[in-house]
């Protein structure tokens, strides 16, 4: 693709992300609603559906100040910084046969790459914030980005070896055979922990978690500006989904339907297992946390690495 | 081409710049991860798109991750800041020495031709890394072992008597 092109998928699709994440939302709150068994929004519109459009319209409207002593630049520019690499990871991902924007021949190590990057929205939005539980959110989201980074990328290491090659296009036409969860089934539970801890998702989510740091790195953000932290969230658990889709669940392939009918089923799929996680399991202790990515979790992916590697060289 | 490749690398000395001049040291961190951005967006303008992306993944995700968990919690009031400010009153001039005479041989270099950017294979890089630069790979892998057994060592759990 070129020039203008380009820029009119990427407009597009940034679009229908942010459509996207916004009935995530509705979806979560009501499934979340069914899984403890209470009824969720379910006033504005069908079955509740616009209640994401009048959140947005609330959000919009609301008063947006930073508080008093904070970094007003750095408070400012925290909250786009959370959403912007995440939408920037989407442009390799492969929607289809040869349906990307930017087919990059390393897209799974760029799309992790702009996931890594989030953790600066977190650190920089509780640094500015000049708030002690903001500051101690930020602390763990650091920690837990790096000790969650390291296996995130070996866990992949697996698929990109036997698939020999780091574009998602070569890696969803290796798995024509079989899907890559079970050929790599350690990876994929590896890989999905760790996505959890990308996207910031509960039981992962102890920077901001309220039972004791009233809300973390956010504790000081309203309206809109809380509301990009929140968009970021989603689009992150999507491209997550969609990584562990490429990756594992054989992308695009499947029988009868079109190629990005059945991408956005299994990305549909893989989300709703997030929300399903976040209903059934409790947060960890923080040091439980930190000890299980850098005590099993990393040696185990390494263990997977290095026994595909002696299946694929033998 | 050039000019694809010189736009982010000005935006790299400029952030550069901004890094060593700022007061608060989070705000010269920002400017750092800026920096490495540029420097990777430099690598993409080359072709050496594999080079990027790790840049980016290593450098502005994971190390400068680490400096920032280490600095946020340093003492930021005005104070603190005078002190490091009188500390430092005469220290930045050896390596500013050094770093000018760093620059000499660049400047007679001026005029270095960049070759196409063909795009550079995973596969070549791999083929270099365990092939003619073997040793240089291992000779790394020394130091970070170095490091992990000082970390190690550094952050042991003693008994209080």
């Amino acid at each position: 693709m070129s020039g203008w092109l380009v820029i009119l998928a990427s407009a597009v699709l940034i679009a229908g992300l942010l459509v996207a994440a916004g009935v995530f939302t509705w979806v979560e709150r009501r499934l979340l609603g069914f899984l403890q068994e209470r009824l969720g929004p379910n006033r504005v519109g069908p079955f509740g559906f616009l209640q994401w459009v009048a959140d947005t319209v609330k959000l919009l409207t609301k008063e947006d100040a930073p508080p008093e002593g904070a970094d007003v630049i750095a408070f400012r520019l925290a909250p786009a910084l959370a959403a912007l690499p995440i939408l920037a990871g989407f442009g390799v991902v492969a929607f289809g046969d040869g349906l990307a924007i930017a087919p990059l021949d390393m897209g799974v190590v760029f799309a992790t790459a702009m996931l890594a990057l989030t953790v600066y929205a977190l650190v920089l939005g509780a640094w500015a914030s000049r708030n002690r539980y903001a500051l101690l959110g930020g602390l763990r989201a650091a920690a837990q980005m790096i000790a969650y980074e390291a296996f995130l990328g070996l866990s992949l290491m697996g698929v990109v070896l036997i698939a020999g090659s780091f574009a998602m296009a070569d890696i969803v036409a290796a798995q024509k055979g079989a899907w890559f969860i079970l050929v790599q089934p350690l990876g994929a539970v590896l890989f999905f922990i760790a996505s959890l801890a990308a996207a910031h998702r509960l039981p992962f989510d102890l920077q901001e978690s309220e039972t004791d740091l009233v809300a973390g790195f956010m504790t000081e953000y309203s309206g809109m500006s809380f509301a990009l932290f929140f968009l970021g969230e989603y689009v992150a658990i999507l491209l997550v989904s969609a990584l562990a889709v490429t990756l594992f669940l054989g992308g695009w392939l499947g029988p009868w339907l079109p190629g990005p009918v059945w991408f956005g089923l299994k990305v549909g799929a893989v989300a709703l297992l997030f929300i399903w996680v976040r209903a059934a399991l409790p947060r960890p202790r923080y040091d439980q946390l930190i000890a299980f990515a850098w005590k099993l979790a990393l040696p185990l992916a390494l263990l997977n690495l290095l026994l595909t590697g002696w299946v694929v060289v033998a | 081409m050039t000019s694809a490749a010189l736009w982010p690398g000005a935006i790299a000395l400029l952030a550069a710049l901004m890094v060593v001049t700022r007061d608060s040291i989070v705000h010269a961190l920002m400017y750092l991860v800026a920096m490495l951005l540029a420097l990777a967006a430099v690598f993409f303008a080359l072709g050496a798109g594999f080079a990027g992306a790790l840049q980016i993944l290593i450098y502005a995700g994971a190390i400068v991750a680490v400096f920032v968990f280490v600095v946020m919690t340093v003492d930021s009031t005005p104070e603190a800041l005078a002190r490091e400010k009188a500390r430092l009153r005469r220290g930045w001039r050896g390596p500013a020495l050094l770093v000018a005479l760093l620059l000499l041989p660049l400047f007679g270099g001026v005029g270095i031709a960049v070759g196409n950017a063909d795009p550079v294979p995973v596969k070549a890089i791999g083929a270099l890394l365990f092939g003619p630069w073997a040793i240089a790979v291992e000779l790394a892998s020394f130091l970070l072992l170095a490091a992990l057994l000082t970390a190690r060592h550094l952050a042991r759990w003693e008994e209080k008597p």
